[in-house]
């Protein structure tokens, strides 16, 4: 968010939180985030102390328009109270005080309660605003729930505002993502509200509706139908026939899906694990739009374990409610299905086991923030959805070579698709861990005259898989301008030295 | 912490601490406020990579889990041995039920993964305030694990352990478990985490010069721990592994004073100081270096190009800022814009103060902002940071070299010099590379 600074009492250690900004959504600016960093030394001493000088100078150095208070888990357990000592100094902008037990609850809940407390705390008071009436002007909507380190929230949002265009809505204000204190108080201006992510912004969301009159939004826009679903909502709650936009709607996932080289998608065993809203729309997507059968779905978010149960009924599958990965890995092997669509935890998982995966859902990772665009929801983003979730799996026809040619190397049952390149093979790791002939093939026997003395064959497999191939080739190649005959330890660093100029 | 005293406690007790030997000419700036910096926790990381038989239990919370998870997710990918016990609300209620919920995870863990060999119970923030006494329970559970497996507390709580100080602690809870080394013998140790390529570029090149048996700590293996005692030569590899000096000084150890293995210099200094207090001649070392030493000379001359003159500013994280700025300004020929360590070792640092250059601003701890705002007014064409800064400063037109590499790549002895080097060259080639 813009104008807004948090300080944070926690120690050091935690000031990781900055990276998960700066490195995995490569932003280009530290996260409005100032950090006591009590070590210690402090704890004997007067730690509240120290928190009121964080309060002072952040205030003075940053000029925040709004200032959040919280503590970190350790920090709680000292009970310094930074939040009621914040409210007590005199701040001539609104002071939030952060009430995160963050022994019992998780981020998304944080950033749900986070968002909630500062929207109350700017808009209490606020009369509800006369809206003029929706007649003769296009309706106004607030887009609820983005955050920067979202999954694909960036994108979403252009994807939706695109959505909401062809059926003749604007965008009042997008937030938490990017928003201002101003901006949150011209929330109520709007229309109507979109519940964009449900795990971030249903509670308040829930609240304007109740203070401001605004109705909610709720289908989640991920997928084909769903995305059609939306319009007819939004049709509904703004007064408008959205069967023209449906209509003019371009998307390539029905006519991909249905033509014939897709039949081998037919019935693929497909684990869902995520956050609800992701994983409750993918399951639509797999089994509607791709032919998929879901063999198992679940999730981290305990809030929203009623509406998984429910989606997983409807598949016929029970639903997996844990935070603990070692559940989610026994699960996945259990059922051995062919696609994994999961987290970044997940993908780790599935590349153990050997499974085929995508990933639908935060935590994030930095190849979860791509170049291009590539949104989730929309039209746009069903196209995206059928391109990520259909690579990963063995195309059609490469499957059938397989089957025709078992007994040849290449295409032995245990490769995976050819475009993943040799690391992908089945077992994952751990075959990649055994000195493995994956860059060897190419060097061995080309060069007749040349030997390697055991303890440089040895000393060349602590070379990182990756480049030893070209370490072999390029000390070989050394070796052989030199007339070398027999490769040492030495020749192997002489050559380093060499190539390394 | 090691930053509370800078004369006093610090070298008490240190048989080869020679306080003389320091640069005293040199001021220190101490700053204290926000810190931008891991906290020990992020040691499990190349800690488990380098011991293959342990497995790494931090006791604490989401954030710890999440800090390790970011850590490692930018270091490594591979099957983690290392894990967090997360404390729950009804843990925080009562000591006991935390310690019976740690027995049953530790039990469940120990059962289900046969292939470890040692158990490191790594406290941290929320464990330390809440008092929770790790040390008992690994001695409580060892006992009921029948010796099968080894069972060790340390901290890497982030009250007590900046970074790399995190192996401090982890080689400190190492030092007792270590066998005694027989009284008429004597031996090398090595101190301080290296990748096994240099370790054993390391071990071939003190064979040749004629010192053994060489032992390295940590060792591949936790359950092969090297032996120590009156006979023990003790030689840090790196500047961090203080605390753990002072241990095996404690059980007889003679710690060699020497700048650190980076570069030609440091190298070649290391060695020799080794030599020296084995006594062999100096003339045994650089027979056994000539042909590392000229193939670093190669190397390093393009690197050199590219690098001298150039103005840099090394951030404090993880107290390697000193001996890189020495070789980067003695070998490379760059110039040192300020200095920053997290904390000052004087004991670990005395060799290589002594080869500063004079008149450098040196900074102990650190004020983010206030230290932000020098750095804007210099403008260093190149800043040694940590991950969470590197794109913003980057994103203002200050070209970056993040520090965490430089603490897991090989980057020490003769033969990676050149690397060295190239890790801070190659920013600066990729700026000059770019269009925009
Ligand atoms: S600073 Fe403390 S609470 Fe934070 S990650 Fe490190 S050990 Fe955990």
């Amino acid at each position: 968010m813009r104008d807004v600074h948090c300080v944070l009492h926690a120690p050091q250690g935690d000031t990781y939180a900055d990276l998960l900004f700066t490195m995995i959504a490569r932003s280009a600016k530290r996260p409005p985030v100032t950090y006591t960093t009590f070590q210690a030394r402090d704890l004997g001493g007067d730690t509240a102390e120290l928190v009121r000088k964080t309060l002072q100078d952040t205030v003075q150095r940053f000029k925040p328009r709004a200032l959040l208070v919280g503590e970190a888990c350790t920090a709680e357990l000292i009970q310094d109270q930074p939040g009621a000592m914040a409210e007590g100094m005199g701040f001539d902008i609104p002071v939030v005080p952060l009430e995160l037990p963050a022994f019992t609850r998780k981020e998304n809940w944080g950033a749900s309660e986070t968002f909630f407390s500062l929207v109350r705390a700017l808009l209490r008071g606020h009369k509800p605003a006369e809206r003029p009436a929706m007649t003769g002007r296009r309706p106004r909507a607030n887009l609820l729930g983005p955050t920067m380190l979202g999954f694909r929230c960036r994108d979403d949002v252009t994807e939706v505002t695109r959505l909401l265009a062809s059926v003749g809505v604007d965008v009042n204000v997008v937030a938490p993502a990017g928003a201002a204190p101003e901006d949150l108080l011209r929330l109520p201006e709007a229309d109507f509200n979109v519940c964009l992510y449900p795990e971030v912004a249903y509670s308040t969301c829930a609240w304007l509706e109740r203070m401001f009159q605004q109705p909610t939004v709720k289908t989640v826009p991920i997928g084909v139908g769903a995305s059609r679903d939306f319009l007819l909502e939004v049709g509904q709650v703004a007064g408008i026939d959205p069967a023209p936009a449906i209509a003019a709607a371009q998307t390539r996932l029905p006519w991909y899906s249905r033509s014939v080289d897709s039949t081998y998608l037919t019935g693929k065993r497909v684990f869902i694990f995520g956050d609800a809203t992701h994983v409750i729309a993918a399951a639509r997507v797999a089994t509607e739009e791709l032919g998929f059968e879901v063999v198992g779905l679940g999730s981290y978010s305990r809030e929203f374990a009623r509406e998984l149960r429910a989606a997983a009924e409807g598949y016929g599958v029970e639903a997996l409610i844990t935070d603990d990965y070692l559940q989610v890995e026994a699960r996945v092997l259990e059922l051995a299905p062919e696609l994994v669509l999961g987290t970044q935890m997940e993908r780790h998982i599935a590349k153990r086991a050997g499974i085929p995966c995508a990933v639908i859902s935060a935590p994030v990772h930095v190849q979860d923030f791509p170049a291009r665009y590539a949104p989730q929801m929309g039209f746009e983003g069903a196209n995206v959805i059928f391109d990520t979730w259909v690579h990963p799996l063995m195309m059609g026809l490469e499957e059938h070579l397989i089957t025709m040619f078992r007994e040849d190397i290449e295409f032995n049952d245990e490769a995976a698709p050819s475009h993943l390149g040799p690391a992908a093979r089945q077992g994952g790791a751990q075959t990649r861990a055994e000195p493995a002939a994956d860059d060897d093939a190419e060097g061995a026997g080309a060069d007749d005259a040349i030997i390697w003395d055991s303890d440089a064959e040895k000393e060349l497999r602590k070379i990182p898989f990756f480049v030893r191939g070209k370490a072999r080739r390029n000390t070989e190649r050394f070796a052989r301008e030199r007339g070398v005959a027999t490769i040492t330890v030495e020749t192997l660093y002489d050559a380093k030295a060499h190539f390394g100029r | 912490m090691t930053d509370v005293s800078l004369q006093g406690a610090a070298q008490a007790g240190h048989p080869a601490a020679a306080a003389s030997a320091c640069n005293v000419d040199l001021p220190v700036t101490r700053e204290r406020g926000q810190r931008q910096v891991f906290c020990g926790l992020a040691g499990i990381v190349w800690l488990h990579r380098k011991m293959q038989d342990a497995f790494f239990l931090v006791v604490g919370s989401r954030t710890c889990a999440h800090l390790l998870q970011s850590a490692a997710g930018v270091m490594v990918f591979a099957e983690p041995r290392f894990a967090t016990a997360i404390l729950q609300d009804r843990d925080l209620a009562g000591l006991a039920d935390c310690n019976e919920e740690l027995d049953r995870v530790v039990t469940e863990l120990l059962a289900r993964r046969p292939d470890i060999g040692t158990l490191f119970l790594v406290a941290s923030c929320p464990s330390e305030v809440i008092k929770l006494d790790l040390d008992t329970a690994a001695e409580r559970l060892a006992a009921s694990q029948q010796g099968r497996v080894q069972i060790l507390a340390y901290s890497g709580s982030g009250l007590d352990t900046t970074f790399t100080q995190g192996e401090d602690t982890c080689l400190t809870a190492l030092v007792p478990r270590m066998p005694e080394l027989p009284a008429a013998e004597r031996s090398l140790l090595v101190l301080g985490t290296l990748p096994d390529i240099v370790e054993d570029q390391f071990a071939r090149l003190f064979a040749e010069i004629g010192i053994a048996p060489v032992h390295f700590l940590p060792p591949r293996k936790a359950a092969e721990l090297p032996p120590v005692g009156p006979g023990t030569l003790l030689l840090a590899a790196q500047p961090f592994v203080g605390e753990t000096a002072a241990a095996l000084a404690k059980r007889g150890a003679t710690l060699i004073e020497a700048p650190y293995p980076f570069g030609i210099e440091g190298s070649r200094a290391w060695f020799a100081a080794a030599a020296a207090a084995w006594g062999l001649p100096a003339e045994r070392v650089e027979a056994a270096i000539a042909a590392p030493v000229a193939r670093a000379e190669r190397g390093l001359a393009n690197y050199r190009e590219q690098l001298a003159g150039k103005r840099i500013s090394f951030l404090p994280d993880s107290q390697l800022e000193i001996p890189l700025g020495r070789f980067l300004s003695r070998e490379c020929g760059m110039q040192l814009t300020e200095v920053g360590v997290p904390y000052l070792d004087r004991r670990m640092m005395a060799a290589e103060l002594e080869l500063l250059p004079a008149g450098l601003r040196l900074t102990e701890g650190q004020d983010l902002e206030r230290q932000l705002d020098r750095l804007r007014q210099d403008r260093p064409d190149l800043t040694v940071c940590g991950l969470g800064l590197a794109n913003p400063l980057e994103a203002e037109g200050l070209t970056t070299k993040w520090s965490i590499e430089l603490v897991f790549s090989p980057v020490h002895g003769f033969d990676q010099a050149a690397d060295l080097a190239e890790l801070f060259a190659r920013p600066l080639n990729r700026r000059q590379r770019l269009a925009f």
